[in-house]
């Protein structure tokens, strides 16, 4: 019997096998697309039939927002994808049987992101987050270059080391679990570990949650475990910058949230917030600082991101209804907007022939739909209204003003530097003389304005379900 | 009660000897001889693990331990040696700190995992307490190997240690389920490595292996 849950498995993994056969690449590129669309379908019917849940797989109401958010930004990538790999093979930075090996990759990265979210055992979820992290690993050096190969191999190592450390954690959850429900598969089971959590050994969850949030803590790119982010965004295909930035990332946070939960429920154990509220306010002040000095556009948007992440985790960390509502928000808007930027960042250096900032200028006069996507996108992202960073910024912070105003001052520091910091760089790109080659580009639009056009609604109206359910995941974090 | 303390004894003592072999790691100045200790080291891991699986009666650990055996002690050793005889840096190995304080450092990380891990663990059973405190101890001996070195190599050798000791803590963990899994997991992951640097040829295009070398190809100081 195949379900939604087995479905948004099967699709990626079925598609990532038939592209391993098919040679031609146009074929391929288009195929993704539909495959990525399926999947998407798929998702969205597990809000309408809810599959039940067993000792593997899981569907509850936090998961299914995850999925979703993924499986649709994933397919939007791919469409987005389809143009700037063909934009490539005729450049001659890739060769079709990279592409060929490209494609297949990208639906593996699918089927292991889903996986991770519905997993429902711990042991199964280290292992789906380890493989997304090879895949990754793979695609960022699909470009063999100097570059490409050292931030592979960095990304490699530091993702190595950070997948050890959460498995010691995973480790460390089943021996606090073992002596309350027993040896064997059940005690790694979330649905199972979560009605005995208050049983367990406090000071061992203590140290397992140590150990996991310093392990997919790299994941997400938290400062000071961050340094393979910015390189493995700049050397990879853009493409994958949009899912490692839009995706990837949330997956290691949901791993992060789901263990949080489970630390919340023992009332003896550390409360797992400040850890996660000092670990956010650092990468987000220290990303937003180190965007002054970047020369490289990918490279940017890899700290913006880290400052980002570094909010939503300040967000979880914080805790209460509104801040988990104020995460949730700004984690579904981070991912929609930092990938419509990509997109646009992706046919700008193909059209200007490279990522440094001081080869581009005047994009809005020479190419105006990239440049104006790109400076809605960054006005999006910097947090300025009526856009919906803006909604989910303003409650991350005033949630936090009530309770600790030192915090949020520090917090709203954070985001104004990083504002000044992408406007400098946004006034060089997107205005002034044009600088370097203006040819037309061959661009795909309608994703790039899609995320564009959903970020701004949501800026303004959020459909009532939409908040409903917002609210009952905030509701489940505590 | 005579067999439960011998065997109790015997795992102490195996897993004893893979701390003992994480420092033997870390002073070793040639590549070479790391290859050699890192060989002993998976031995003692196949070792541990198969007096486990034993003790424990659970026949899947002996997957683990034949693992260890074949792919971490013999073929993984023997590619290495082949791949560093090939680029030509069989000779010496830089560290960034020497060796008297890396000894220290380890020390004080090998004491910090005893005293946070024996303290948190009181009520769990003897064994798995002490397995856990020496994985702990393998763990991060592994991480300070891998800051301390700059030589691709070294730093592999560093993680498949590291790694040595999460097996240990997954096996220690009485009846935990994954264990074969999570190993063979691992083993790609580390063929992976291996293979990396073989096919990628870092030498070929960064000319060394070693990592300060690729440092100068950060984007940002162009």
């Amino acid at each position: 019997m195949i379900d939604g849950l087995m479905g948004v498995l099967i699709i990626p993994i079925v598609a990532a096998t038939l592209f391993t056969l098919l040679p031609r690449y146009r074929l391929t590129a288009r195929l993704n697309i539909v495959a990525a669309f399926l999947t998407f379908v798929t998702a969205s019917s597990l809000f309408v039939v809810e599959p039940r849940s067993g000792p593997y797989l899981l569907v509850d109401d936090l998961n299914k927002v995850f999925i979703v958010l993924t499986t649709f930004v994933g397919f939007t990538t791919s469409v987005f994808s389809a143009s700037y790999i063909g934009h490539e093979i005729e450049n001659g930075r890739l060769t079709p049987a990279s592409v060929r090996f490209y494609h297949a990759m990208y639906q593996v990265l699918m089927f292991a992101m889903n996986l991770a979210l519905v997993a429902n055992n711990i042991g199964l979820m280290w292992v789906a987050i380890e493989v997304a992290t090879l895949t990754t690993v793979l695609m960022v050096g699909i470009y063999r270059t100097h570059e490409a190969l050292e931030a592979a191999w960095k990304y490699f190592i530091l993702g190595s080391v950070g997948i050890a450390l959460a498995l010691f954690g995973t480790i460390l959850v089943y021996m606090a679990a073992r002596p309350v429900i027993g040896e064997g598969i059940d005690a790694m089971v979330w649905s199972t570990l979560v009605k005995h959590a208050s049983q367990f050994d406090p000071a061992l969850l203590n140290v397992a949650f140590v150990f996991l949030l310093l392990g997919y803590g790299t994941k997400v790119g938290l400062a000071p475990l961050h340094a393979w982010l910015p390189d493995a965004h700049a050397e990879g295909p853009t493409p994958i910058s949009a899912v490692l930035s839009g995706l990837l990332l949330n997956v290691a946070l949901y791993a992060l949230l789901r263990f949080k939960m489970l630390l919340a429920l023992n009332p003896a154990a550390i409360a797992p917030g400040p850890l996660m509220v000092i670990m956010g306010l650092i990468s987000c002040l220290f990303a937003a600082f180190m965007l002054y000095r970047r020369r490289d556009i990918k490279r940017m948007f890899a700290y913006s991101s880290i400052e980002h992440m570094g909010i939503i985790v300040f967000a979880f960390g914080m805790g209460g209804v509104l801040a988990n509502f104020a995460g949730l928000l700004h984690m579904t808007m981070h991912s929609l907007t930092k990938s419509a930027i990509f997109f646009a960042v992706g046919h700008i250096a193909q059209v200007k022939g490279t990522q440094k900032i001081a080869d581009m200028g005047g994009l809005t006069v020479t190419n105006p739909l990239l440049g104006w996507g790109l400076v809605l996108g960054v006005v999006a992202i910097a947090g300025l209204p009526p856009l919906g960073i803006f909604m989910s910024e303003f409650l991350v912070v005033s949630s936090t003003f009530a309770r600790e105003p030192w915090l949020a001052i520090i917090l709203a520091l954070g985001i104004l530097v990083a504002l000044g910091g992408l406007f400098l760089r946004l006034n060089s790109i997107a205005f002034g003389a044009p600088r370097g080659p203006t040819a037309k580009a061959e661009a795909s639009y309608v994703p790039m304005f899609l995320h564009l056009a959903l970020v701004f609604i949501a800026g303004i109206y959020m459909p009532a379900p939409l908040v409903k359910g917002f609210e009952n995941v905030a509701r489940l974090l505590g | 009660m005579l067999r439960g303390n011998l065997s109790f004894d015997i795992a102490h003592l195996l897993a004893g000897s893979l701390v003992l072999l994480s420092f033997m790691q870390l002073y070793q100045y040639r590549l070479y001889a790391l290859l050699n200790v890192y060989a002993l080291h998976a031995l003692a891991l196949a070792a541990s693990v198969g007096w486990q699986a034993f003790i424990q009666g659970a026949p899947h650990l002996y997957v683990t331990a034949v693992i260890a055996l074949v792919f971490k002690a013999i073929i993984i050793p023997t590619a290495l040696h082949r791949i560093i005889v090939r680029l030509g840096i069989h000779r010496e190995i830089e560290t960034v700190v020497g060796v008297g304080p890396t000894m220290l450092l380890g020390m004080g990380l090998v004491a910090l995992s005893m005293v946070v891990m024996l303290r948190v663990t009181a009520a769990a059973d003897p064994l798995a307490r002490e397995d856990l405190a020496f994985a702990l101890a393998v763990v991060l001996l592994g991480l300070l190997m891998m800051v301390t070195r700059r030589n691709a190599v070294s730093q592999v050798v560093g993680f498949m240690s590291l790694e040595n000791g999460l097996v240990l803590a997954a096996t220690g963990a009485k009846g935990m389920p994954l264990v074969v899994e999570i190993s063979v997991a691992f083993s790609v992951l580390i063929a992976f490595i291996v293979i990396g640097i073989f096919l990628f040829r870092i030498r070929e295009r960064f000319d060394t292996v070693d990592i300060q070398a690729l440092d100068r190809f950060r984007g940002e100081r162009q």
